[in-house]
């Protein structure tokens, strides 16, 4: 699972990436991300944890999930570049968040606790979460801003049909970030029984470390099946970053190989120059927030700005510190894509290779279009296709003009 | 001697423990804010923790936050809260900050330390910083004579007790319970035993909050603490007073019921020492 990285193992041990990440909490949480630490230590170093969390990838996720030449996509929108698609929207549950779900649900049980906690902003962590629950028997909360649980009403509802529990947030700006602060508060008082399954690879160590532990099975399956459908090494790998996980994924097995650019690409919602974006490294600064020092959109004043974005699962104000630190060394480089532009890619995917992704991963596909026309025929570029859009149908006909969903679910 | 330090050393030579207050800078106004703390200290609060409302308040509870959302609501900056705690300071109280992280580092970690220190304030608690992340903090504080406060709470290990106790100055932050701050019925009898846990490994005060919001509570907890914190029982009453001068009074009137509970407490808790 180890892969070298421009980040030496000492600084990930320590939970710092250069000068980002760390653990910025209240101290009633520390003896918690301490255990966890050496929970997450111990199972890695355990051929038994890694041989459960493989049969469950295989049997129960469905893995290795395949990789798809997109070859109309990619010749008449991307240059006429080869694309492929790493195809995490087939996994179970629809999204690549099963992986580090699955992993984290098995440390719960090792860890004697019996009930998880999570955050959602789409809903796609929320469903692995309830899922995972489901499967071993762990009693679920999932936090969920109130406008995300209107914007993904149906994950809400399949989270319930799990036998969840869907706590609708009413604080702040009352999406991801708000999310956050109440499963923070909630772990802050419940740590004994309670494992806070984070979704992705932001807050206080180990977390980044970890989710990205168990996320970084996408580049490696994707770097071995690129290599033998083309022969090669892609020029560029593209993935959507909110929070960053499904890209830590994909860039890990990747960033030993220089010749491979890593891009990610943000929300840039309206336009970054109207302030209504999640475009954290082209509108934010350095600072802290949930946990970790990292890019944040925040104000004169260090007060969080809130986001906007389409997505639900890209709208957040902060990004993964392991990302921070990719950018600023330069390794990896990061792009906004608005709204319509990943509504528009969202629909040429659709129309070209019949495959209806989530609105997040649109933003990766828009990236794809611009690097192709960039790079050229001659280019081979690979895309995290990191879930599957069927819970944006209803976003997706808004904003197309369709027939609402329920109106045509009754035939109207 | 900081005027922390002081309040606590005054406190002690008069049996008792000391009170301290937190209210938000900025809540309900700017004006009142100010009003509201010295109306506290005229009551008998010892020590003034001035709140700074931050957008993602993670270990406040509802009562908080909802103070805070106004407070940002009227504009409330970083560079108001320490002119609000100058003002608070120059009722002679020792008058501290608490803040989340990140408005400090972004206001910039030495110049918030040289410009409370200017106003008049002494001290910084600061509730998500750990002691591992602070050395530019340290510095700073440590140059401009502002004491450092970080929090403990009943899952620290020994280990972590030390560390952290070793990194305050001032006194230690004890959380009475594993949760988010509000006023509960009854204080965890957690708080005790962490307090003893502390007391083995510095000779620093130790104040303890987190649900206290009676003068029964306080005097429970001066039996064993040097210092008894009260915050959310303060703006539970500035929330519901239909205006400030109900507000100012109520305050005053717990502040008062709160400053008789330190000075009751059981003789049988044995010297502070």
């Amino acid at each position: 699972m180890a892969s070298k990285n421009v980040v030496t193992s000492e600084e990930v041990a320590k939970g710092h990436f250069g000068p980002y990440g760390g653990r910025f909490v209240p101290e009633a949480l520390t003896a918690a991300l301490d255990g966890l630490d050496e929970a997450f230590a111990q199972a890695m170093a355990d051929p038994g944890f890694h041989a459960e969390l493989e049969r469950l990838q295989r049997t129960y996720v469905g893995r290795p999930s395949p990789l798809t030449e997109a070859v109309r996509f990619g010749q008449e929108h991307c240059g006429g570049a080869r694309v492929y698609l790493k195809r995490e929207d087939l996994n179970h549950t629809g999204s690549h968040k099963i992986n580090n779900v699955l992993g984290q649900a098995l440390l719960t049980v090792r860890m004697g606790k019996k009930r998880v906690i999570a955050e959602t902003g789409a809903g796609q962590h929320g469903v692995a979460t309830a899922t995972a629950a489901a499967l071993l028997g762990l009693e679920c909360v999932v936090y969920m801003g109130e406008e995300d649980t209107r914007r993904q009403a149906l994950n809400v509802a399949r989270m319930r049909l799990l036998g969840a529990t869907v706590v609708p947030v009413t604080a702040g700006s009352r999406t991801l970030k708000d999310a956050i602060n109440e499963a923070m508060r909630d772990w802050v008082t419940t740590v004994d029984e309670t494992h806070y399954i984070l979704g992705t690879v932001t807050g206080p160590s180990p977390f980044p470390t970890m989710v990205r532990a168990f996320q970084s099975i996408i580049g490696q399956e994707a770097r071995e099946q690129v290599l033998a459908a083309a022969g090669r090494l892609p020029d560029a790998v593209a993935a959507c970053v909110g929070g960053g996980s499904n890209a830590m994924g994909i860039f890990a097995a990747f960033l030993d190989d220089p010749a491979v650019r890593l891009w990610g690409f943000e929300a840039g919602g309206d336009g970054v120059e109207t302030g209504r974006h999640a475009a954290r490294f082209a509108g934010g600064a350095p600072g802290v927030l949930h946990g970790a020092r990292t890019y944040v959109m925040q104000d004169e004043w260090g007060q969080t700005v809130p986001s906007h974005s389409i997505s639900a699962g890209l709208d957040y104000p902060g990004v993964g510190p392991e990302h921070a630190w990719l950018h600023d060394t330069g390794r990896a480089e990061y792009a906004p894509v608005t709204d319509a532009e990943a509504m528009d890619a969202f629909e040429r995917l659709c129309r070209t290779e019949g495959i209806i992704p989530a609105i997040e991963t649109a933003h990766a596909l828009a990236g794809a279009m611009r690097l192709g026309r960039d790079l050229g025929p001659d280019a081979i570029i690979l895309v995290n296709l990191s879930g599957r859009g069927d819970k944006d149908v209803a976003t997706a006909a808004r904003w197309f003009g369709l027939p609402a969903v329920d109106e045509a679910a009754e035939g109207r | 001697m900081t005027a922390l330090a002081d309040a606590f050393a005054r406190a002690r030579a008069e049996e008792r423990a000391a009170l301290i207050g937190y209210l938000p800078a900025g809540f309900p106004n700017r004006e009142d804010s100010v009003r509201l703390m010295r109306a506290m200290v005229e009551a008998g609060v010892d020590i003034v923790e001035v709140g700074l409302p931050y957008s993602d308040p993670l270990m406040d509870g509802p009562v908080i936050q909802a103070a805070a959302d106004q407070a940002l609501r009227g504009g409330t900056t970083p560079a108001d809260v320490i002119a609000i705690a100058g003002d608070v300071a120059k009722t002679g109280a020792a008058t501290v900050v608490m803040s989340y992280w990140n408005p400090v580092e972004r206001f910039g970690v030495e110049a918030f330390a040289r410009d409370l220190a200017a106003a008049g304030g002494c001290g910084v608690i600061t509730p998500d910083l750990t002691p591992e992340e602070s050395a530019a903090w340290a510095a700073a504080t440590r140059e401009h004579d502002i004491d450092r406060v970080y929090l403990v709470a009943p899952s620290s290990t020994d280990e972590r007790l030390r560390t952290v106790s070793d990194a305050c100055t001032g006194f230690v932050y004890a959380a009475s319970t594993m949760g988010v701050t509000g006023a509960r019925s009854s204080v965890s009898g957690a708080a005790e035993a962490l307090v003893a846990r502390v007391r083995r490994v510095t000779d620093l005060p130790v104040a303890v909050g987190l649900g206290v919001s009676t003068g029964e509570q306080a005097a429970e907890i001066a039996a064993y603490a040097d210092g008894v914190i009260v915050g959310s029982a303060f703006i539970r009453l500035v929330l519901d007073a239909p205006g400030i001068e109900e507000a100012e009074s109520s305050v005053a009137g717990l502040a008062r019921e709160l400053a008789a509970g330190v000075r009751r407490r059981r003789i049988d808790a044995g010297p502070v020492t």
